[in-house]
């Protein structure tokens, strides 16, 4: 360990899979989480025979209301056949499973563990979508609910100060949605794996079909202007600016340092983590940046001994567009401010000098909340791994990879930086 | 007579009798609205409740047209959306709350800045009653 923090002993990552991530009303989490375990399996190059997994950490956090079913830790752990090893539930709203993750590593590197299975799931397509905004804002603060406010609200809200303070405008958010989308059009696994201009051209076919008048739009961006195609969900956040109601789950394995070569021939070592919490939004000195990010970003740099420009690829969370451009300043990646320049100026696309959410993100990947965490290191393990097939970033020498969860309206915020040797 | 506690119950309750109360430090001074028990400056305890003038502007907003089912019932839709915001008040605080007054149907109208006074939405009968915070251009 290179940084100011220290881990007892050091962590890597020897497997790593994830369900489809949809809308299924035929999946159960049993089911999805069996198919993100198996798939996890299938990663550990030299096998991993799973009764030698000595504990679960699993993140969840709607299940209880969503699907009237509590205490998730141990149905996963017997689905698994797990049982009597423990099995522990974490809740970060959203960042569940990077949280799990977190702890995963304390185990393991405290010395009382050697091999832990950290995941999350989340079923959230069985209700509709008022009832998933009303469970959703949950993780709000009191006074955000009664104030009539739901997650896209805050995010909007958010938006309107970044636009004031910044000079920033409603089109700067349109680069963020056209970026995940075309590369979530190479990510077969991927909710929504389709381009805007896959999503416009399938629309004028449907028009065409009906006779009905053929839609007009001349570009992407005059697509997302037109009301009826991106509607208002919470004025500046448009539909297209949102990401969707998921089902699914995803795990990762986590070894002991030392023992991670009898695992893997190409494991990910635990270079950072961080975690912090924040105020809710009228507690907040300054409404454009989240204070949990910054202080999560700030122990994994610490751990790490890594700076943000040492991050060569990352993967964040953007529940909503504006959410992608306020992390990529507070991870330190582009100033305050400066965030909505970079977008526009290509850098975070898949051949830019920062790939961020080559996957698509949460808008196209898709975002069944508790298993986000863990779901956004399934991509960072394929692109560090060279695996990520057509969407592979080609930057020289691939090392080192992040992950940034946010939980809530920024309460709970985590990085995680993951690092090949 | 007995000071109110410093807790949500409390502050709802003055909100019902049309008062926007916060909670005021007294070791260093420090106000706190919606209030807090302990003050996250100084981490006193010893802390008296204050009225707010009820003046401020807006710091950010957000005109919501898929809200929880609490705002359909008062009859906002995807064609009537109603709008919430962060209220910067003269005192200093910030608070969230619904923003009366506006065209929420155009968002374009709306401006950071614009002063605003304090408006209290009594809704609910009984003991359903809820009191909502609320401001409008002023």
């Amino acid at each position: 360990m290179r940084g100011r923090r220290k881990l007892g002993r050091g962590a890597a990552v020897v497997g790593a899979g994830m369900s489809r991530f949809g809308m299924f009303s035929d999946k159960d989490s049993k089911c999805l989480f069996a198919e993100a375990f198996k798939e996890m399996l299938s990663t550990v190059d030299k096998g991993v025979d799973a009764k030698d997994i000595d504990a679960l950490y699993l993140g969840n956090f709607t299940n209880d209301f969503f699907v009237h079913q509590g205490h998730w830790g141990p149905i996963i752990s017997d689905l698994l056949g797990l049982t009597p090893k423990p099995a522990t539930r974490t809740e970060g709203a959203c960042a569940s499973s990077a949280l799990a993750f977190r702890e995963g590593v304390f185990a393991v590197a405290s010395g009382f563990y050697d091999v832990v299975l950290v995941g999350g799931v989340e079923e959230m397509s069985k209700r509709n979508t008022e009832e998933v905004t009303q469970g959703l804002a949950m993780a709000a603060s009191p006074y955000e609910v009664r104030a009539g406010f739901t997650f896209p609200g805050v995010f909007g809200a958010m938006a309107t100060a970044y636009f004031a303070k910044y000079g920033a405008t409603r089109e700067h958010l349109m680069n963020v949605t056209i970026k995940s989308h075309s590369n979530a059009r190479l990510n077969p696994r991927a909710q929504y794996n389709v381009s805007i201009r896959d999503i416009m051209n399938q629309k004028i076919e449907k028009a065409e079909a009906k006779g009905n008048p053929l839609p007009t739009w001349r570009d992407e961006k005059e697509f997302l202007r037109d009301p009826e195609a991106n509607p208002v969900v919470a004025w500046p956040m448009h539909l297209y600016d949102c990401c969707p109601i998921s089902d699914g789950a995803s795990c990762v394995l986590l070894v002991a340092e030392e023992i991670a070569r009898d695992f893997s021939r190409n494991p990910l070592y635990v270079a950072g983590i961080g975690q912090g919490s924040g105020k809710g939004l009228h507690a907040k000195e300054d409404l454009t940046y989240f204070e949990a990010t910054r202080y999560a970003a700030q122990e994994a740099y610490e751990l790490s001994g890594l700076k943000p420009e040492d991050i060569q690829i990352a993967e964040v969370h953007d529940c909503f567009s504006i959410a992608e451009i306020i992390h990529l300043e507070d991870l330190g990646f582009f100033g305050p401010g400066k965030g909505y320049k970079a977008v526009e100026e290509g850098l975070t696309r898949l051949d830019g000098s920062k790939p961020i959410n080559t996957s698509g993100g949460l808008k196209c990947k898709g975002h069944p909340v508790g298993a986000t965490g863990t779901g956004q290191m399934v991509e960072i393990w394929k692109q560090l791994r060279g695996e990520a097939g057509e969407r592979q970033v080609s930057i020289k020498d691939l090392r080192i990879g992040a992950t940034q969860s946010l939980g809530g309206t920024g309460g709970t915020c985590t990085l995680t930086v993951l690092e090949r040797r | 007579m007995e000071v109110a506690p410093f807790s949500d119950i409390s502050y709802e309750r003055f909100l019902s009798e049309e008062k926007l109360m916060g909670s005021r430090c007294s070791n260093c001074g420090t106000l706190f609205v919606p209030p807090r028990a302990i003050c996250i400056e100084c981490h006193g305890s010893e802390m008296e409740w204050v009225e707010m003038k009820g003046k401020g502007k807006l710091a950010a907003y957000t005109c919501i047209a898929i809200g929880p089912p609490f705002m359909a019932k008062e009859g906002y839709d995807r064609k009537h959306p109603y709008v919430s915001g962060v209220v910067e008040l003269e005192e200093g605080a910030k608070v969230v709350a619904r923003i009366e007054g506006v065209d929420g149907s155009k968002p374009e109208t709306i401006r950071i800045g614009t002063p605003l006074k304090v408006e209290f939405l009594h809704r609910g009968e009984g003991k359903d009653l809820r009191t909502f915070l609320a401001f409008r251009p002023s």
